[in-house]
């Protein structure tokens, strides 16, 4: 359980950026608060922005696959198939997301120590679950138990991963599902009676077809997943959420330097802040992205486009 | 012990009543059953509470974004932009952590920073911005013609709102204004993740669910359980804004009534 092995605090180094840094206690306020901001833990926070964008980078273009995945596999002509895509958008219906979230975490973390202790220690003759406990052999602990810290964080932040690309990819097969029978029919009869055969119509008449329909379901979700990463923090990744408990709490003269009150109000009106500008920023981009797939399509908005040109 | 009195001890364990104590260890599966949805109290406390209590200033908030006057909208649009731009999550942590300082400040403000108070107030505006913004979609797309037969019959003002405007925007709004009901009573859940303190470890649902799956390292019961109340949960809203949908489409022919259609929820 790498919960369990995650380090209490990671002695983070105090080097300061600014030279007049030596002695905070005797600066002004404007330099106080330059070096206050640039210690070495607001740098972990700095990174754990980084953290938050670098997990919306990965977890959006994969939940898509997983979503495009099962989109396709529901409407596949072989009935396994389809039943496991169908149950798959269902599935995430109807339950709060975050036990979702909670779940997935152990659920996946035991399944991948499960399969590993099979492969690994196949003449391993005790119960796996002993009444409360789950106990795997040595060998088949993720990380190892004698991993490195950064491994067990690495670990953690690629379960927290697949967690959201698991969820937000029902979402997105939810949608492009939506999407796909969105597509006139006459465009796939046409594309049938020029006999193209049911692959070549998938890929090249509904595929291309479809995003245009998808794309108000998708940019909702690009949101959701936007306002969904502070969930990091349950999963137990160190993320902003985090940090800014951490660094906003009341600090004394004998630990810090940098003593001060309660602070936390400030750090997470300032995340708040951030939330805002992200969720500002993808407004604007997505509705350009809309402008250029609307061209030339056969909606209202695009014959608008056309008229207007 | 036998369920009835895990039933008793633990029924209205969430509310501070019965045995103090949690179950430590040999947890049955009826105490994970009564623990789980003594806490549901709580979620529906919540829910309950912020819908009627944000289904006003949803409202309010809708009416003012539609409105000509430039200092209301901006308002208005201010307000939703504010609470559906950022996560809920952080809304919560801001709020308690607010509510702590304005409590060195002023004996007044002790309440707040306790999660039934100061969590309500959250979910309140909150629910109060995401329907707002379903009630100006709404409001926009009350047919023209609804329009010009009030003016006909002479209404105009309150009563031209009251009577029309009003009654249309909610029969318009409904379907999507469900699922935001259903939407806000899973986010309920985000209540004793988010700074909040469960004093005496009284938490809602979710609080209990994780509290046994840590116990136990076994997700798959606890979490199952929760997601079976939820779902029962979803259903009565669904039978319960049914109701309330068949009655505002009352006047309707029956292939021109507005659909209850359930979306998939997200979080917020």
């Amino acid at each position: 359980m790498y919960r369990a092995a995650r380090a209490t605090d990671a002695s983070i180094g105090t080097t300061a950026i600014f030279s007049f840094c030596t002695d905070p206690g005797t600066l002004g306020d404007a330099a106080w608060m330059a070096c206050y901001l640039t210690t070495g833990k607001h740098m972990a926070l700095y990174w754990s922005v980084g953290t938050v964008l670098l997990l919306l980078a990965i977890t959006a273009p994969v939940s898509l696959a997983f979503g495009f995945g099962g989109a396709a596999a529901a409407r596949s002509s072989v009935a396994p198939l389809r039943w496991f895509g169908k149950t798959y958008i269902a599935l995430v219906r109807g339950v709060p997301d975050i036990a979702y979230f909670l779940f997935f975490v152990i659920a996946l973390d035991q399944a991948f120590e499960y399969v590993r202790h099979k492969v690994k220690c196949p003449d391993w003759d005790q119960p796996i679950r002993q009444g409360n406990d789950f106990v795997v052999c040595a060998a088949a602990k993720l990380p190892l138990g004698n991993a490195p810290q950064w491994m067990h964080e690495t670990y953690g932040f690629f379960l927290a991963v697949l967690t959201f690309a698991l969820v937000f990819g029902a979402f997105a097969a939810n949608v492009l599902y939506g999407a796909m029978r969105a597509v006139p029919r006459a465009q796939m009869e046409t594309a049938e009676a020029y006999g193209l055969t049911r692959r070549q119509c998938f890929w090249r008449i509904l595929v291309p077809q479809m995003w245009v329909f998808a794309l108000p379901g998708l940019s909702n979700l690009w949101m959701v997943l936007v306002k969904a990463t502070p969930l990091l923090f349950l999963l137990g990744v160190e993320d902003i959420v985090y940090w800014a408990r951490e660094l906003g709490g009341a600090k004394t003269p004998r630990f810090t330097d940098y003593p001060h009150g309660d602070w936390r109000m400030w750090y997470f009106l300032a995340l708040l802040v951030f939330y805002l500008f992200l969720t500002w920023v993808s407004e604007r981009v997505l509705a350009r992205v809309m402008a250029r797939l609307t061209h030339g399509q056969a909606t209202v908005a695009g014959e608008a486009a056309r008229k207007a040109a | 012990m036998s369920c009835w009195e895990t039933l008793a001890d633990y029924g209205l364990r969430s509310l501070g009543y019965g045995e103090r104590l949690l179950p430590r260890s040999d947890f049955t599966l009826c105490q994970q059953v009564v623990l789980i949805g003594s806490g549901m109290i709580w979620n529906i406390y919540f829910g309950v509470l912020a819908l009627l209590s944000g289904f006003f200033l949803a409202t309010a908030a809708a009416v003012g974004k539609a409105s000509t006057n430039p200092v209301l909208q901006r308002l208005s649009n201010g307000f939703i932009f504010v609470f559906r731009g950022s996560p809920l999550f952080i809304q919560f942590f801001f709020a308690y952590f607010l509510f702590v300082a304005l409590k060195g400040v002023s004996p007044v403000f002790d309440a707040f920073s306790a999660a039934w108070l100061g969590a309500l107030i959250v979910l309140f505006l909150n629910t109060a911005a995401y329907s707002g913004e379903i009630f100006y979609g709404a409001l926009q797309s009350v047919p023209k013609g609804d329009m010009e037969a009030a003016d006909a019959y002479g209404l105009a003002g309150w009563a031209r709102f009251r009577r029309i405007t009003w009654p249309t925007m909610l029969r318009l709004a409904w379907p999507a204004y469900t699922n935001e009901a259903i939407f806000l009573f899973h986010a309920t859940t985000l209540v004793y993740f988010s700074g909040f303190p469960a004093l005496q470890q009284r938490g809602d649902a979710l609080y209990y669910a994780s509290y046994f799956a840590d116990k136990t390292f076994n997700p798959f019961v606890p979490y199952p359980i929760l997601a079976i109340y939820f779902i029962l949960v979803t259903l009565g809203i669904l039978a319960l804004f049914g109701l309330v949908n068949r009655r505002l489409n009352r006047h309707l022919p029956q292939e021109q009534r507005a659909r209850m259609k359930f979306r998939p929820n997200l979080l917020r």
